[in-house]
């Protein structure tokens, strides 16, 4: 089985600050990470490979320096190395995305499990894992927890409200990955990143996985953003304080004015 | 255009998945008649990629022909549905079968609106084993019209299921417009059909309006650092999904009954290439959901000890609530993870969003800072919580919680 794990560079959002004065997005200096959702995927795929011996290929589209979320893969011990980067891929939204990654498995060959981050943390749009897996016309489950792999069929355990359910798939299929409560991200050693860097790692373009122009970047994207501005500020809370007894006929008398209690 | 070609290796998968029995074999290869909608069902079955449809259309497609403003009906089981999400209610009819999501009637409300601006028709999309009356909750909220389609194998949710149905009965009656929930259900379903319509999808809209007859869809990004505005100026449907509590609901008008269409699609049940094995709910509060709960009460370290926390339980019943918790309340097992608002939790919108001894680190805020009104209690007056609070109040969370549920109880006679 060969499975391919589809990884995303993204700010790190915890990091990202805002200009006070203009409210806008101060992008300089914000650290770049892998996505989140997306290491649990490759962990995953990592702890399949482990028991199975199943050869993973770690996929990511982006500009050249995404390449360091395709090598964070090979240091965890995936095989080989896909970076999907041409500027015909820029301002790519989720179709055009989903497209090009589609493409690009179809170049890789015979994929059998596609992995990939339930959302990424900067976009939060969980999109682009479901257009893969249409347009490769195979089935996705997505919120997933837990994979365990039996031949051909797949045992997957996902969230839904309020709980979780138990489903059953075959290869190939995609699924969306979302980190269970116990959940504890590694980090790949100093010599394991030493030895990655002799992986191959490749990186095509939208003519080496055949991908066509008008379904591409801003011009093939079905979305456009017309406008990007700050949220709408609000305004400072009005504080108060006292002992405990007075905090409490303040909470009553908020609780009452903004109809919450009669 | 659609076409087959040679590689078709006349296996016959692509036949019985045809909601529109579009497809036979003729000498071994499969032949696709004029009853054909474009659907893909064929395309996604087909073991060597024989079956192709051509996108060139959707570039030169006459968006004047697209009317209409659909929302998609989410079921659920009626112990899924939290206690406090029931607003408006549904009638006893509803209680056999599963029951209307409340997001329904939210993207309903908002459905309307877009509707009218436009002089169109507003039709709520509904797949089920079974109807039990729908049409009348659906109506109240504003529904011209009910697309149903009837069919066993509609018994519950399968995305490969789900969206061939839609696709299918969007290539039928091309609407301008479609909405969805943001769940579990809707954020698998809106971006498998999207992509196989080739048309635009947001995720997570918190406003919408018509903008010169196009969909305005404005959404945060980054965490809610900024908005952006989205605009799909060349295809049809418009797709956008909305959270749950982020839309306002429309007083329901009960009477106003709306028109049932039934729609015949084949269902193979080939398509369910995805089988729940087994469903689990956990505990019995955890039909509780945070994201279509009304108020929340949370609770962060400053509650320090288990059996405090247990306070804000006792609060949430007082006032209708739901229990949420902050990560380091998670984390030091003060509640279990079910309960966490924020990045790595829920994400919420509450009106009311009561907080006790949470400071507010960014993960935490950008789960929940969509409420409508919160209050925010905890001892350091520079806690981040109090930047996007609208009330403060400075004091020991875990003293006031308890005199705070005398207080209800006193006045509640």
């Amino acid at each position: 089985m060969h499975i391919a794990v589809c990884v995303k560079q993204v700010p790190d959002s915890t990091e990202v600050k805002i200009n006070p004065e203009t409210g806008t997005l101060i992008r300089a200096g914000v650290p770049s990470i892998i996505n989140p959702y997306d290491h649990f995927a490759l962990q995953a795929a990592m702890e399949l490979k482990a028991a199975h011996g199943f050869r993973v290929t770690v996929v990511s589209m982006g500009p050249p320096q995404a390449r360091s979320v395709v090598q964070m893969g090979l240091a965890l011990g995936a095989d080989d190395g896909v970076l999907l980067s041409d500027m015909a891929f820029a301002g790519s939204d989720t179709w055009s995305t989903s497209y090009a990654l589609a493409k690009a498995m179809k170049k890789i060959g015979k994929v059998d499990i596609i992995l990939a981050g339930m959302q990424a943390i900067d976009g939060d749009t969980a999109q682009t894992g479901p257009g893969i897996a249409q347009q490769l016309g195979i089935p996705q489950v997505s919120f997933c927890v837990k994979v365990d792999v039996d031949g051909r069929k797949l045992i997957v355990r996902r969230l839904i409200d309020g709980g979780h359910e138990i489903v059953e798939t075959r290869a190939p299929a995609l699924l969306t990955m979302i980190m269970p409560k116990d959940y504890v991200s590694k980090y790949p050693s100093f010599p394991a990143v030493h030895s990655s860097l002799k992986k191959p790692c490749h990186t095509w373009s939208a003519a080496d996985i055949g991908a066509e122009a008008q379904y591409l970047g801003l011009k093939g994207s079905p979305t456009q953003v017309a406008k990007i501005y700050p949220p709408p500020q609000r305004e400072k809370a009005a504080m108060s304080g006292g002992s405990s007894q007075e905090a409490v006929e303040k909470i009553l008398e908020i609780l009452a004015r903004e109809n919450f209690v009669e | 255009m659609i076409n087959v070609s040679p590689k078709c290796i006349g296996c016959n998968k692509c036949v019985p998945v045809c909601p529109f029995a579009a497809i036979q074999l003729i000498d071994k290869k499969a032949v696709i008649n004029e009853a054909c909608t474009l659907c893909g069902a064929c395309v996604q079955v087909c073991p060597v990629q024989a079956i192709e449809i051509s996108r060139e259309e959707t570039a030169t497609r006459d968006l004047g022909g697209y009317k209409g403003v659909w929302v998609f009906v989410e079921l659920v089981e009626d112990r899924a549905v939290g206690g406090a999400a029931k607003e408006g209610g549904q009638p006893a009819h509803a209680k056999q079968g599963r029951k209307i999501r409340p997001v329904t009637f939210e993207l309903l409300s908002i459905g309307r609106k877009l509707a009218d601006q436009l002089g169109e028709e507003l039709c709520a999309v509904l797949l089920t084993d079974k109807n039990y009356g729908y049409e009348k909750d659906l109506g109240a909220y504003g529904a011209d019209k009910v697309y149903l389609v009837e069919n066993p194998e509609l018994y519950e949710y399968n995305t490969d299921i789900f969206s061939t149905a839609i696709v299918a009965l969007t290539h039928k009656h091309k609407p301008s417009i479609m909405l969805y929930g943001a769940t579990i259900m809707g954020r698998d379903l809106a971006p498998r059909v999207a992509s196989s319509l080739y048309t635009g999808l947001t995720a997570d809209c918190t406003a919408l309006a018509i903008k010169d007859g196009q969909l305005l869809q404005s959404r945060p990004a980054f965490g809610g650092n900024i908005m952006a505005d989205i605009l799909s100026p060349r295809s049809r449907p418009q797709m956008s999904t909305v959270r749950p509590n982020v839309m306002k609901l429309s007083d329901p008008i009960y009477g106003k009954i709306a028109v049932t269409v039934r729609e015949d699609i084949k269902i193979d049940k080939g398509l369910r290439r995805v089988k729940v094995l087994e469903r689990k709910l956990e505990k019995a509060d955890a039909g509780v959901k945070l994201d279509e709960a009304r108020v929340i009460v949370s609770g962060g370290r400053g509650m320090k000890t288990k059996e405090r926390f247990k306070h804000l339980e006792e609060l949430c019943r007082l006032l209708g609530g739901v229990v949420g918790a902050s990560r380091g309340a998670v984390d030091m097992g003060l509640k279990d993870k079910t309960h966490q608002v924020g990045q790595s939790g829920t994400t919420v919108s509450p009106k009311l969003y009561l907080s006790f001894g949470i400071s507010g680190a960014v993960q935490h805020i950008v789960g929940m800072k969509a409420s409508d009104v919160i209050v925010a209690v905890n001892n350091d007056p520079d806690a981040p919580i109090f930047n996007v609070a609208k009330y403060g109040i400075v004091g020991d969370a875990h003293e006031i919680a308890p005199k705070l549920i005398e207080a209800l109880k006193k006045r509640k006679p």
